[in-house]
């Protein structure tokens, strides 16, 4: 059955206060998760109080803020904090997002930063991602087609064909829209999940590509496709405001389309 | 994971992309997805009709019910309200299923449960239906 809680060693215990200097004016708590997979304790709740005045605007800053100079051993993936490498997706305020994206000001309140999700923890905010990326793998993201491409030149678009492309080329696989998916908590060893399934439809919209129907093929499947019950936690909480209920909509109407 | 010193278990050597790939796509659920978008709308009209029957049979003795059953129109519409009602049943109930319960033995039986009631009350239905319009 579906696990509605905790496994017993998952149950996220009280952890370590961290003060602010004494004289900060701005203060805020950062409420992190925290796990270590060393010590063979349960998961805790960190908090830390950041002085806002000395840190910058993201949450990105103050986890880096943390690490630097309170915490060295949080541990977190980070890398252009620039909402591009989607490296820092994690779980800010009960929304998953890029830390590098999220104003600290937006929070009211404590931030409570967790790992993306449902899925396996490394330790502290990063999650195992192997599944995910994987499942990606599986819809073969690349250029499928027959016919050579010109001998003198790049595969030619028209203005609408490359159009058809816009919403789903932007998307940078941090796998905030999986994570977030209930379908995909349940059912995520067999059900794609938006990131994937937009993926898929990327390379099916794709003028170029010849392997619009192996594509489809491989996508017809109760589990690979049809987890997806237009729930909208994707689209809600895409931090780069793409929308993959719409790509995953698209495709199923192309299943339908292709009967006749 | 309490122990440190103790040798990882690992139980699956099947990579990544194996276990993604699963046992491919089953090329089906187009139908089942279809059919329950289909039966919804066709029970909008129907649900509609069978409130205002419902309200308009309100204190019938059993003679009023038959002639009213005897009509075709009734009894043809009161047949295609069972029919898209548990049809759709049938299908929202396995997605449950198939969401939730995840051990390949209670999945089986409980659908077949399930779906062997539903084909029970179903019958049962248009049986009743039939007895008062024929």
């Amino acid at each position: 059955m579906a696990e509605f809680t905790l496994p017993k060693n998952s149950k996220v215990g009280v952890g370590k206060t961290y003060k602010a200097p004494t004289g900060a004016k701005r203060v805020k708590e950062f409420k992190v998760y925290r796990w270590n997979p060393d010590d063979g304790k349960n998961p805790t709740t960190d908090t830390y109080e950041i002085d806002l005045d000395a840190c910058g605007p993201m949450v990105l800053d103050a986890i880096i803020k943390i690490k630097n100079e309170i915490d060295s051993s949080l541990t977190f993936r980070r890398s252009c904090r620039e909402g591009i490498c989607g490296s820092c997706a994690m779980n800010i305020d009960g929304t998953n997002t890029l830390a590098c994206l999220k104003p600290i000001d937006d929070v009211k309140g404590a931030v409570a930063i967790n790992p993306l999700p449902h899925m396996p923890v490394v330790k502290d905010l990063v999650p195992d991602l192997t599944q995910a990326y994987a499942q990606y793998r599986s819809i073969e993201p690349w250029l499928q087609s027959e016919t050579a491409a010109p001998p003198d030149g790049e595969r030619l678009q028209s203005k609408e064909e490359r159009a058809e492309l816009d919403g789903l080329w932007e998307c940078i696989m941090c796998f905030c829209c999986t994570t977030s998916c209930p379908s995909y908590w349940w059912n995520g060893d067999r059900y794609l999940g938006p990131a994937v399934l937009m993926a898929a439809y990327r390379w099916i919209a794709d003028s170029r590509d010849e392997h619009t129907g192996q594509r489809l093929d491989a996508l017809e499947d109760p589990f690979k496709l049809y987890r997806c019950h237009t729930i909208m936690n994707c689209t809600q909480t895409c931090p780069k405001g793409l929308n993959p209920a719409k790509a995953i909509g698209k495709v199923k109407q192309l299943m339908l389309e292709r009967q006749g | 994971m309490n122990d440190s010193n103790a040798d990882p278990i690992i139980d699956i050597r099947r990579s990544q992309l194996g276990r993604a790939r699963g046992l491919g796509a089953a090329k089906s659920g187009l139908h089942h997805w279809w059919a329950q978008r289909v039966t919804a709308i066709a029970l909008l009209p129907l649900s509609l009709y069978f409130v205002l029957s419902v309200l308009m049979l309100e204190g019938a003795s059993r003679t009023q019910m038959m002639g009213y059953m005897a009509e075709p129109w009734n009894a043809v519409l009161f047949l295609c309200l069972i029919a898209a009602l548990f049809y759709h049943l049938a299908l929202g109930l396995q997605t449950v299923i198939e969401d939730y319960v995840h051990t390949d033995a209670t999945r089986l039986v409980t659908m077949l449960a399930v779906k062997g009631l539903i084909v029970f009350c179903a019958l049962a239905s248009a049986v009743s239906v039939l007895k008062l319009a024929l």
